[in-house]
């Protein structure tokens, strides 16, 4: 069964001078679920994220949160949203607890209501300890805890990460990934953006994948990767260096495949031929694999480097 | 963005409290500073070249310069915060970028942060006018009229620092606010002398900076007497909140929402 579109973002454009960062931007999130935006740098995630929350006026396009114009909410629409920003911005200032504290009553939340609020919050993210501590005592996990804690103060319906995990180590990760599922499972509506795909894949019921400023395709994790790669991923690599299979001996056996550099990378149901032609041969190195939403990303996006984005 | 949404709402005075946050942790230090520097001045300059200077407009040095050093002070507690502060938390940690993400708009983080400014030169212009009381410098029954011209002088200092900070790339950009601005005011409005004793176009120029008139209203007022002109000094004032403010809104709004 369907369920209505909490967040629906409609054909949204957006330029800076002459550069198109977002071109035709839709897409929509049921409630209760989550959605994953990915893609390389300057595909205009940020700027999507930005623009829910009313802070990039848009040249073309409409936001609809429960039904409603976000425009025409204004602050009111921010009062119902959480963020967790891509840099983190806690006051450097203030303790952990009064960084919540005084995050609160920017929403102008009544004080015992606040106070509450921060020590639930502070336990669900496993930071009750640290209550007291100046936030250089913590590291850059407990930091980032402490921001989706934050963004969670005024218990928000709709919550936007904007690459909520990028530099934490894997027990951090893994950590705010549960976080995320029991936030999801309470019925809090979650729009992610991420580069990572393992991360995309283990949290999102639906994927987008955004590249200048257009999303190239959406669906489940799984639909991605089985209208995308057929079958699964073999990768050989050529340990002198020099162009695997030169003979294009493979291509006979497999109908995708590609090379990069020193690797080629064969997709397939059936991909036995190829591995017994190479597996005793000593220039080679191979890995079989399940197909991955990676591969998808990559695909799609291609393989060159983005280095002009933010 | 209409013009409207330049008119704060009540949330503004979070970021007030924000800041009041801060500057209660940093109490000691800043107490120091508030109490200290008028000390030296009142010393230095009353007493000092008072001693050489002996009266000014009818009046001992120390007590004509006790009331300029209030006036001065204010201008610079509310510009330093409103120049160096306000830049560090909007450019190096992003304060105003996690206030966005709350139901707060760019016109209540302006409106908090120019009130804040003028907080802060309230608080030092008290502590400079219970330091100058008792040298006798501040005297009569008008001093408590102070507070509110302190205040809307500090509002007049805030507005126009904010416009500095929102067009501000680097700490550098201020240097010329203060050669241009801050220093000639300080030199040239009657804090030191009497505005009489300037040529007659430096008066003129005079006349167009608000120092000036927080100099005009807040000297009688310290010294037991009542200001005259009030309206056209409370005037020009509130014209250098207003627009300043205006024009740092528009700023503002045009560098973080983009």
């Amino acid at each position: 069964m369907l369920k209505p579109a909490f967040l629906e973002l409609k054909h949204l454009h957006k330029q800076y001078a002459k550069r198109e960062v977002l071109q035709g931007v839709e897409f929509s999130i049921p409630a209760g679920s989550c959605y994953a935006l990915v893609g390389p740098n300057g595909a205009g995630k940020s700027t999507t994220i930005r623009a829910i929350q009313g802070l990039t006026p848009l040249d073309g396009g409409e936001i609809r949160m429960d039904g409603q114009a976000l425009s025409t909410l204004g602050a009111a629409g921010r009062a119902r949203i959480g963020v967790v920003p891509q840099m983190d911005n806690l006051d450097p200032d203030f303790t952990v607890e009064e960084n919540l504290w005084t995050y609160g009553r920017y929403f102008r939340l009544p004080k015992t209501r606040i106070r509450q609020r921060s020590a639930e919050l502070l336990d669900f993210m496993a930071l009750s300890s640290y209550a007291r501590q100046p936030i250089s005592a913590l590291s850059g996990g407990m930091q980032r805890r402490l921001t989706i804690a934050r963004a969670l103060i005024n218990a928000p319906q709709l919550l936007l990460l904007d690459e909520p995990t990028t530099g934490l180590d894997p027990q951090a990760r893994h950590l705010i990934w549960q976080r995320l599922r029991d936030l999801r499972r309470q019925g809090t509506t979650l729009l992610l953006t991420t580069h990572y795909m393992d991360e995309a894949e283990r949290l999102a019921d639906q994927v987008g994948i955004i590249d200048q400023g257009r999303i190239l395709a959406q669906d489940t994790p799984r639909g991605l990767i089985e209208s995308h790669i057929p079958g699964e991923v073999l990768e050989l690599r050529r340990l002198d260096g020099s162009i695997p299979d030169p003979e294009n001996w493979h291509q006979q056996q497999v109908a995708l495949s590609e090379r990069v550099g020193d690797t080629l990378i064969c997709y397939g149901q059936n991909l036995q031929q190829v591995m017994a032609h190479f597996i005793h041969n000593p220039d080679y190195r191979w890995l079989q694999r399940p197909a991955s939403l990676e591969d998808v990303f990559l695909r799609l996006t291609g393989r060159n480097l983005r280095e002009d984005g933010h | 963005m209409s013009w409207q949404d330049a008119i704060p709402n009540p949330g503004a005075l979070a970021v007030v409290q924000r800041n009041f946050g801060v500057w209660r942790k940093l109490l000691l230090p800043s107490m120091f500073g508030n109490f200290g520097d008028p000390l030296l001045y009142l010393l230095a300059l009353g007493y000092g070249l008072g001693h050489f200077v002996g009266h000014m407009d009818g009046m001992p040095y120390i007590t004509f310069i006790a009331s300029g050093i209030v006036a001065s002070s204010v201008m610079n507690t509310a510009s330093f915060e409103g120049l160096y502060s306000a830049f560090t938390r909007m450019s190096a940690q992003h304060t105003y970028a996690a206030m966005l993400a709350t139901p707060l708009r760019v016109s209540d983080i302006l409106a908090g942060e120019v009130l804040w400014a003028a907080i802060k030169g309230l608080i030092s212009a008290v502590a400079i006018i219970i330091v100058a009381s008792f040298f006798g410098a501040i005297q009569g029954p008008w001093v408590w009229l102070s507070i509110p011209v302190i205040l809307l002088s500090g509002l007049s200092f805030g507005s126009l620092a904010l416009v500095i900070t929102a067009m501000a790339r680097s700490y550098d950009f201020f240097m010329y606010y203060f050669t241009l601005a801050v220093t000639p005011m300080f030199l040239f409005c009657g804090v030191f002398y009497p505005l009489h004793s300037l040529p007659a176009f430096a008066r003129d120029i005079a006349q167009v900076l608000p120092l000036t008139h927080a100099v005009a209203l807040l000297r009688p007022l310290l010294t037991g007497q009542l200001p005259r002109h009030v309206p056209y000094h409370l005037g020009v004032l509130l014209l250098y909140t207003v627009i300043p403010y205006l024009i740092a809104w528009r700023l503002l709004v045009r560098r973080l929402l983009r």
